[in-house]
């Protein structure tokens, strides 16, 4: 490629030159198995457009969409289509990717609207468009698709997301046991990948700018789950808070749109009762029971 | 320019650079731990390991075995005495994460479970589901945190190092959010940056894995070690490379060719093992460099399967069945799902080899001491001398938190006792180093794009699976090309943050340089041990030649400087390396010898 093929945005740059997606080769696609609004089938593949979000601060008082017209096949993800982009029509587009397996959690776009992981969201699921790739919800865009994460991390951090030990509970050696049965109780909220997709579909998280959110509560659920742990105490006075887990209005939106099958809501729930326990326990029982 | 100072400055925050902080914390709590990392740690690569780490526990392991499977899976290139203190804490450091929470698979009455791995005598290698690397560096990184002297440059790309009369006084970085560069001076410098599988067409890696440490050392002098030997992991989706885990076959997964023959036992990995009886180091729990080679014979001979991304084979698990399959391997069902459209519990999985790992990297010794003082480095960028010619699976998620632990102690020991003072002259050289880069922003004419995918498609012919002389020539010449391209490359983006367009730009660079290495390293060696093999009259391994490392130097023009260096062998004299019924004589004669074999660690 040469300079001329750079630098026209905006211009709904043609497909033409039959450069293909990354991953997609010339052959004909295997048939698949059809799944909902899939143009599935051995014909599938052509041209989409994406209206992806633009906005580059030292250039833009505003974020606007600009087109691209991208050339996609049945394999050919949200993510393969945006790195198209990149690597053939605008060279700034920006967006965070790393693993395109779905388990780092770069790579959480808003997909017509709706908060999705965009190298397990395929373009055939779109066809014939257009797309919308908008930067994820509720969280401040810093470029294009590019959000802020430094409020999340602080978060993260506040909930303690380690084993906190007792010693009244000394560890044995060489390590814990613990049965199949005792990792269930934390096993769903362990599988977290932090991809945000819960914070862009919460409506709390938009509205009460210091709820710790549904990971970050998940996280703190996860540890006072684990037979290893003694940290639910510490923990306590940061899930029982104005901002800690009350925001929440059970509306179960995080749980919906987690791509890996953990349900933030049930964790919150989980604090909920559990603080309200505590709070219960403090006047009946000295040491909250502990020991009984 | 922006300069901050601190005591250990760690390049890299995955599962060897998170684990270096905390030791490096633990070590001296007064010391000042700086994690820098490209992106969020959890986004690290380490996150996207599956199968399990490897740690001897149980009655009828040994830590003897263990050592004798590296040696031999390595094909005696290993560094023997790096082999000994790695098997033994490796346990030690699996029982460590347990404590801090890492959810390792158990069995019913709670202690820890293992499984089977390719190349491994005995099961051996702890597993969370087929989700290992990522339990264990959510496991590091939420640790991380409760250290109040460890901190983190998050979304910092790191450009080169500074040296101070031939040692690291620290690291120039680049702030993506903020859009500026920072000079870091630091008292040790851990390179913790991972591999380059990314200069490869075909990778089971993501994005960011582009070799940017390996380069930034070998710019700053330190040699690049056995660069020659890419591992082609045997399993991976065709087209994507998505990594389809080994404990697959751990589990008793089989691989066919297209008339569903299992053809590994044409290949010296036989007798076939019954189907639901997986047997170590027999067929498909052979090591990665042989199933990849049986795979480009099978593809030459035919016998491969034509899929829409190319040839393949099938990884059949259908005899294990849904419950056990959603057990042991939930993530693998997902991804077949989710990319080929297949139940596992249906149908064999397309599988195909695909770049993995770099069993190279910057030279250390067991101290992961690299020869530049001050600098240290460990995991994938690091040739520490526990892998040898070919790695084993789950030796290197062990191998992240064992010398990763060693790094953080050594470094925080550096540090402490021999800190570098702040010089007007280093900050200056810092700021032209920070100049060099910033430059690039909106200039040139060749688009990196391009030459990213000239270098892949290069790479896959001339130093694949099987290789020849002629070439590797040809590919030599692509990457000089290649390079004398990149002195023009365009950097279309001029915005300050977040510049993508920028920073891959500079990844490139580091690729181009790590390619360079592997194919002049693979050049020069003539003869086949482990994963590199050849087709063109050095088909057998020459222990008399190419029993030493390869070792290769930057020079600021022309091709890397090659010379070896012997390889450190204490108890196991080099053997016939055999798997399947010929691999049970061989070991017999191989065994280690002189060596107390004290037992599994529990």
């Amino acid at each position: 490629m040469t300079e001329s093929s750079h630098g026209h945005p905006g211009a709904g740059a043609s497909a033409a030159d039959g450069v293909q997606p990354v991953g997609a080769t010339a052959e004909q696609p295997e048939p698949r198995p059809r799944r909902d609004g899939a143009a599935a089938g051995p014909e599938a593949g052509g041209t989409i457009t994406l209206q992806v979000l633009r906005y580059r601060p030292d250039r833009e008082d505003a974020p606007y969409l600009q087109d691209f017209e991208v050339p996609w096949r049945t394999e050919t993800s949200v993510l393969d289509a945006l790195t198209w982009v990149k690597d053939n029509l605008e060279p700034s587009l920006t967006f965070r990717w790393s693993c395109r397996m779905a388990i780092c959690g770069s790579c959480g776009f808003m997909l017509n609207g709706e908060p999705k992981l965009g190298c397990e969201s395929f373009v055939r699921d779109y066809a014939p468009g257009p797309l919308r790739i908008e930067p994820l919800a509720n969280h401040a865009v810093e470029r294009d698709l590019v959000v802020d994460l430094e409020p999340f991390m602080a978060s993260l951090r506040a909930v303690q997301p380690y084993v906190i030990s007792d010693d009244r509970h000394p560890v044995p050696e060489p390590g814990n046991r613990q049965t199949p049965e005792q990792m269930v109780a934390y096993g769903q909220y362990s599988q977290c990948i932090n991809c945000m997709l819960c914070y862009a579909a919460c409506p709390q998280v938009g509205l009460a700018t210091d709820f710790l959110g549904p990971a970050a509560v998940t996280l703190a659920v996860r540890y006072n789950k684990d037979s290893r742990d003694h940290g639910a105490d510490s923990r306590l006075p940061i899930l029982d808070n104005e901002g800690g887990i009350w925001p929440c209005t059970f509306v179960g939106a995080c749980s919906t749109v987690c791509p890996k099958g953990v349900d933030p809501a049930a964790a919150i729930q989980q604090a909920k009762g559990a603080t309200a326990q505590a709070w219960a326990a403090e006047f009946i029982l000295p040491h909250r029971g502990e020991g009984r | 320019m922006q300069t901050l100072r601190t005591d250990v400055a760690i390049i890299g925050g995955g599962g060897a650079g998170l684990r270096a902080a905390m030791a490096a914390a633990d070590t001296d709590p007064q010391l000042q731990v700086l994690v820098i990392s490209k992106v969020y740690p959890m986004r690290s690569h380490t996150v996207a390991a599956e199968g399990g780490s490897a740690g001897v526990v149980g009655e009828d392991d040994s830590l003897d075995r263990h050592f004798a499977d590296t040696v031999s899976g390595g094909d005696w290139l290993c560094d023997q005495d790096v082999v000994r203190y790695f098997v033994e804490h490796a346990a030690e450091e699996m029982y460590q994460l347990e404590r801090w929470g890492c959810p390792w698979s158990r069995r019913p009455n709670g202690e820890i479970n293992v499984r089977r791995f390719g190349g491994m005598s005995q099961p051996r290698t702890w597993f969370a589901a087929d989700k290992t690397g990522f339990h264990m560096l959510h496991t590091l990184f939420q640790t991380s945190l409760k250290y109040p002297s460890i901190s983190r440059l998050d979304e910092h790309q790191a450009l080169d190092l500074v040296t101070s009369n031939g040692r690291v006084a620290g690291v120039v970085v680049y702030n993506q959010r903020d859009g500026y560069p920072v000079f870091v001076e630091a008292g040790a410098v851990v390179m913790a940056t991972g591999g380059a599988g990314r200069v490869y067409a075909q990778n089971t890696n993501g994005s960011i894995v582009t070799g940017d440490g390996m380069a930034m050392a070998y710019r700053a002098g330190a040699p690049l070690r056995d660069m020659e030997f890419v591992q082609f992991h045997p399993t991976g989706l065709p087209g994507s490379g998505i990594l389809i885990t080994e404990g697959c076959r751990g589990e008793g997964g089989v691989l066919l060719n297209k008339d569903g023959y299992r053809y590994l036992q044409d290949y010296g990995l036989g007798p076939e093992t019954p189907i639901g009886s997986p047997q170590n180091k027999y067929m498909e729990l052979g090591p990665r460099d042989r199933l990849s080679q049986a795979f480009w014979h099978e593809q030459q001979a035919g016998r491969t399967i034509s899929t829409p991304q190319g040839e393949a084979v099938h990884l059949d698990l259908r005899h294990l069945g849904r419950k056990y399959l959603e057990e042991r391997l939930p993530m693998i069902c997902h991804l077949a799902e989710q990319y080929v459209g297949i139940d596992p519990a249906r149908d064999p999985i397309p599988v195909r080899p695909a770049v993995h790992y770099m069993n190279g990297g910057i030279e250390t010794d067991v101290t992961t001491a690299t020869s530049v003082p001050g600098l240290f480095a460990v995991g994938e960028c690091a040739s520490s001398g526990l892998h040898g010619a070919n790695r084993l699976g789950s030796n290197s998620l062990a191998e992240l938190v064992v010398l990763g632990k060693v790094a953080g102690q050594q470094a925080a020991a550096l540090a402490a006792e021999d800190p570098v003072g702040a010089s007007s002259s280093l900050r200056q050289e810092a700021q032209d180093i920070a100049a060099t880069y910033l430059v690039m922003m909106g200039r040139g004419t060749e688009a990196p794009a391009r030459i990213r995918r000239e270098l892949g498609e290069a790479l896959e012919s001339g130093v694949g699976i099987f290789r020849t002389g002629d070439d590797m020539a040809a590919t030599a010449r692509t990457v000089r090309e290649l390079k004398e391209r990149y002195t023009q490359v365009q950097v279309v983006d001029t915005c300050p943050v977040y510049n993508t367009d920028w920073a891959s730009t500079i990844e490139l660079g580091a690729m181009l340089d790590v390619a360079d290495v592997i194919v002049h390293s693979a050049l020069r060696r003539q003869e086949s041990r482990g994963s590199h093999t050849r087709l063109d009259g050095f088909t057998s391994r020459d222990d008399e030649r190419f029993l030493a490392h390869t070792r290769a130097h930057f020079r600021a023009s022309g091709v890397p400087e090659i010379s070896y260096h012997p390889v450190t062998i204490t108890t196991m004299p080099p053997a016939q390396r055999a798997y399947g019924a010929a691999g049970k004589t061989a070991d017999a004669a191989a065994a280690p010898r002189n060596t107390e074999d004290q037992g599994a660690a529990q």
